[in-house]
């Protein structure tokens, strides 16, 4: 869907020639949200801001389905892309329906039409259209306009989405909701995703796959679970962290390491879990309750399974996949 | 409601001005200075008529002039310049009024015309400068913003600079047309006409009817020019970026 191949950008600076981007290439699958991860100044955001050539590539090339973007008019390619910077970025000189209608209005929508649009993603966001479409961004509070942000960016239903820090600004109480939200929304949509992030959690969280820059460089493309338990080398393991274990237990849910029970009931006393938990709660509850195991058990209250530690630690020691 | 009560809240200094100047017109009239002025009804309208047209010219070309400059100076291809320009424009705009209608005597002669080219230029500079600074500070991120979306540079101007900057450039007009107004009556001094010939006539003459006779409809249109441009800026700047009607 995207791919970047032998991308870089150098830019000419008083004391000679910086190389921000330096030989990127990577692809991007049709409905998957990449992460775009590093320290500031490794290039992460520069390599976004040139797949919607608001920075123009040194050399390299980008592939949008298939198509050169050097070919691409650059303003009629980012009527096509979606676009949702850190600082939001609505315009407080209009409401919250004209900004969602921007690129409607510049497309050449009618104003009824675009007024219709602007309610329709009001509601998927879960903020009453009646209530929120009139309003000026200086009447928002910060998710608030951080949500219409994310509206502004799907008006017109594109394809692509860049997201450059858009939850950064938030609280991290804020953050989570938004996050959560956004991805409950991209089971939906399916949009194909690039997302520029320092944080290490909110790319576990968020990604499919993880991209990891350093120096302008890409260090490492993999998909989080393999990205913690085998990190390619030294930068990229500190950058994730030495809890890289703990992290990983977000993304392992109960029932890839329970051992089913049919029929016969074992009592392992009260603490139990649900298959769809992660192993963050396991992991808790062993530490609590310093049992060996804990009892899977489904929505109806019926024990339908058994965790072990040993069966956690061999999926941890196990390859990385998901 | 709110902004209903905000809006009267704004109005309110021409509440006060208004009962003032009944008080003076109660003091004018007992004190029979009102029959004075009277008596130069025919030369107040006269010269009101040329007053305003001096304004009116000087002021409208400044606006469509400055604004004008002022978009031009804020394009990324000025930008070498701008800073140098808007220093020359500071260092103009310190020259007093009184010496700039003077320097234009001595290039254009006496009469009307230099009376508007020297008003022209005194309203002139400060609307440059607000508009400038005004698109200046226009956050960088709502540029990009706008850019990222695919809005072209005309786009960017009329629909995200303009806008946000419009508050500070009618500021600056606002200031602007009282400097105008209040510097107008000098024209009289370099042939110009308009009321500042009662108004210095009187002076030299002591006749205080025939100075009042001047200066009142002065004072009036300084009054009407302001509340003009005030509510202007009230109900033309749009409301999420106008401090007047903030929430």
């Amino acid at each position: 869907m995207i791919r970047l191949e032998a991308l870089t950008k150098t830019f000419a600076t008083p004391k000679g020639s910086v190389t921000a981007v330096d030989g990127v290439s990577l692809e991007v699958r049709q409905g998957e949200t990449c992460v775009l991860l590093g320290p500031s100044g490794c290039g992460k955001t520069t390599t976004l801001r040139m797949i919607n050539r608001l920075v123009a590539p040194t050399s390299g090339k980008i592939f949008l389905s298939g198509r050169d973007t050097d070919t691409v008019d650059p303003v009629e390619l980012r009527r096509g892309i979606g676009y949702v910077i850190q600082q939001i970025g609505l315009f407080p000189n209009m409401t919250v329906a004209e900004n969602i209608g921007v690129v409607p209005r510049l497309l050449g929508w009618d104003a009824a039409r675009r007024r219709r649009r602007a309610a329709e993603l009001l509601s998927l966001l879960g903020l009453p259209p009646a209530d929120f479409a009139d309003r000026y961004p200086n009447e928002l509070s910060g998710g608030q306009a951080q949500r219409i942000g994310v509206a502004r960016a799907l008006a017109v239903d594109p394809p692509v989405l860049l997201m450059d820090e858009p939850f950064a600004a938030l609280d991290p109480v804020n953050r989570e909701a938004v996050q959560g939200e956004f991805l409950r929304m991209q089971v939906k949509l399916r949009k194909t995703i690039l997302f520029v992030s320092h944080d290490i959690d909110e790319a576990v969280k968020m990604a499919d796959r993880i991209a990891i820059f350093h120096s302008g460089r890409l260090v490492q493309f993999a998909e989080p679970d393999e990205m913690l338990a085998h990190p390619a080398d030294a930068f990229v393991a500190s950058f994730v962290g030495s809890d890289r274990t703990l992290k990983r237990l977000r993304l392992i849910c109960v029932r890839e390491v329970m051992t089913p029970l049919e029929g016969g009931r074992v009592d392992t006393g009260p603490p139990t879990v649900s298959p769809d938990d992660d192993l963050r709660r396991v992991a808790a509850l062993f530490l609590e309750h310093g049992t060996e195991s804990l009892s899977c058990a489904d929505a109806a209250g019926r024990v339908v399974g058994v965790v072990t530690r040993e069966a956690v630690a061999r999926r941890l020691a196990a390859e990385g996949s998901r | 409601m709110t902004t209903a009560s905000v809006a009267l809240r704004s109005r309110s200094p021409y509440w006060v001005l208004l009962g003032i100047a009944l008080a003076i017109a109660w003091g004018l009239y007992a004190s029979g200075l009102a029959d004075d002025i009277l008596g130069y009804r025919k030369d107040i309208v006269y010269l009101t008529k040329q007053h305003l047209v001096l304004v009116a010219i000087s002021g409208s070309a400044a606006i469509v002039f400055g604004v004008s400059i002022g978009v031009w100076l804020s394009r990324p291809w000025m930008a070498r310049w701008a800073d140098g320009v808007i220093q020359a424009v500071n260092m103009l705009t310190s020259i007093p009024t009184l010496g700039k209608l003077a320097l234009m005597m001595s290039f254009l002669g006496i009469g009307p015309l230099p009376a508007i080219v020297g008003l022209w230029i005194a309203t002139l500079l400060p609307i440059i400068r607000n508009t400038y600074e005004g698109i200046r500070v226009v956050p960088a991120h709502l540029v990009d913003a706008a850019r990222g979306m695919g809005m072209g540079p005309t786009a960017i101007l009329w629909r995200v600079e303009l806008p946000n900057a419009l508050f500070v450039i009618l500021a600056g007009v606002r200031t602007a047309m009282a400097v105008n107004v209040g510097t107008a009556p000098i024209a009289f001094l370099i042939g110009g006409g308009g009321l500042g010939e009662l108004i210095f006539t009187g002076i030299d003459l002591q006749q205080h009817g025939m100075m009042l006779a001047g200066a009142i409809p002065t004072a009036l249109i300084a009054v009407a020019v302001d509340f003009l441009f005030g509510q202007v800026q009230y109900w033309v700047v749009p409301r999420g970026v106008n401090p007047l009607r903030a929430a």
